[in-house]
């Protein structure tokens, strides 16, 4: 009976709106931000000086000759200009002499993978600019920082379904299943 | 979907199967598991748990001596124009709505209740009993075309769909139609494999392509063609005890009964 009588006041309106509060806060912004581990690419590339000499995306993210995309290039591609070091950037070192000279290829973190039960085509949506779906990084100096969820080990930038079916439906395309998934 | 409702496509993707020029030799079987990424069973030999998205039956006439005769016959799924297995889906992770009326299945929205599986009166849908295990190494050489099912989703054949995507892409860099394929263009892997070139495959709506022909064809049938469902798989047989089988669902039914194309 004692502990009740201690306990009256302590109720009430105010210590329900200072847990409420604490919890959108918690809910809104420390979680998103304990979820995500933060990631930096393994070479500073930049995109923006490249588009500086006058290159076009698909001067290195290609299709290949049976219409699907090759994604990023490799080594191969990379060493057509930098076999060795011709620039002053300190990043182009360390691709040379970590990457290219060893002959191994970068771990670049992509930011849009999708899961494996997807399907995309790049070629059926060639008539869009890069930048409607990626991050314009080709006006960066610095790549943009990856973040992967700790939990799905996807990363956040990655495309929606509700993002896909949103652009399809407002353009006519069906959103039956079987046109994006596997 | 009401009965007798199937649903208009431009193309429709069909295959035809000539019974008579099949071996059963089971390379579509092979083939299909290897572009599907099915793992090899731990126990191959209990059948009620093993997938097999193309299975080739044998046929007996059930006669002896000299009249003896069998047949094999390929069994994937029949993409039907009517399915029975779509409407009984309660979470829609199967349908049938995409041009070319390959009848989907989305893996990680199936809540693996099986409906489809009993209503699916050719028993072309399995069930994952147990996660895919692949042996030591195998797992390097999994195929990136089709996704990885875990336990307790159903899964059947779906003509080999990424090929279609495909088959699409490169018409589109070499400038072509992607919404009229040309015959030969987009081929599933059981097609493309058979020895015998017994599994023919293509638009059975368009004239160009050579099942048009096959599909229609005065010794082609379908199986089950009372229940109504439409399947999108003909069968060629110059053998009528073979033509019967076809339709023989139940003692009482009338077995080999005229074929009739809608």
């Amino acid at each position: 009976m004692e502990e009740k009588k201690q306990c009256k006041g302590c109720g009430g309106a105010l210590p329900f709106l200072i847990g409420f509060v604490a919890m959108l806060v918690v809910g809104w912004v420390v979680f998103p931000k304990v979820i995500y581990s933060q990631k930096t690419q393994p070479v500073r590339f930049s995109h923006k000086i490249h588009q500086e000499q006058g290159m076009e995306c698909a001067n290195c993210h290609a299709f290949r000759d049976d219409g699907s995309y090759a994604g990023l290039p490799k080594n191969e591609k990379c060493q057509e200009c930098h076999a060795d070091v011709v620039g002053s950037d300190p990043a182009e070192k360390v691709y040379v002499e970590q990457y290219a000279q060893k002959n191994k290829e970068v771990p670049w973190l992509v930011y849009q993978y999708q899961p494996d039960n997807v399907f995309f085509s790049h070629k059926a949506h060639e008539s869009f600019e890069c930048k409607e779906c990626h991050l314009e990084v080709g006006k960066m100096d610095t790549p943009p920082v990856y973040y992967e969820n700790r939990l799905s080990g996807y990363s956040k930038q990655t495309m929606k379904m509700w993002q896909c079916e949103r652009c399809h439906a407002e353009n006519g395309v069906s959103n039956a299943c079987h046109v994006c998934h596997k | 979907m009401a009965h007798g409702a199937t649903k208009e496509f431009k193309v429709t993707w069909g295959m035809v199967i000539d019974l008579d020029k099949c071996t059963g030799c089971g390379a579509c079987m092979t083939a299909c598991q290897v572009e599907n990424n099915i793992a090899p069973m731990v126990d191959a030999s209990n059948k009620m748990r093993t997938l097999s998205w193309m299975l080739v039956f044998e046929l007996s006439n059930k006669k002896s001596g000299a009249e003896a005769e069998v047949a094999y016959l390929p069994r994937p799924c029949m993409q039907c124009g009517n399915p029975a297995c779509v409407p009984v889906c309660p979470v829609v992770a199967t349908e049938k709505n995409e041009e070319g009326g390959i009848v989907s299945q989305i893996y990680p929205r199936c809540i693996g209740c099986r409906y489809c599986m009993a209503a699916c009166p050719y028993h072309a849908r399995y069930f994952n009993w147990e996660d895919p295990i692949f042996p030591k190494g195998m797992e390097k050489a999994l195929s990136p075309s089709t996704s990885a099912r875990p336990r307790g989703v159903v899964e059947k054949c779906n003509f080999c769909h990424t090929r279609f995507m495909e088959a699409k892409d490169k018409a589109r860099q070499e400038g072509g139609n992607p919404e009229g394929l040309a015959d030969g263009a987009y081929m599933p892997a059981c097609a493309e494999i058979c020895p015998t070139g017994a599994i023919s495959f293509g638009d059975v709506k368009n004239k160009e392509h050579k099942v048009f022909d096959l599909a229609q064809g005065k010794d082609a049938f379908r199986l089950l063609e009372k229940l109504g469902l439409n399947p999108q798989v003909y069968y060629v047989s110059k053998r009528e005890w073979v033509r019967k089988l076809g339709d023989n669902y139940a003692a009482t039914g009338k077995p080999g009964a005229a074929k009739k194309h809608s």
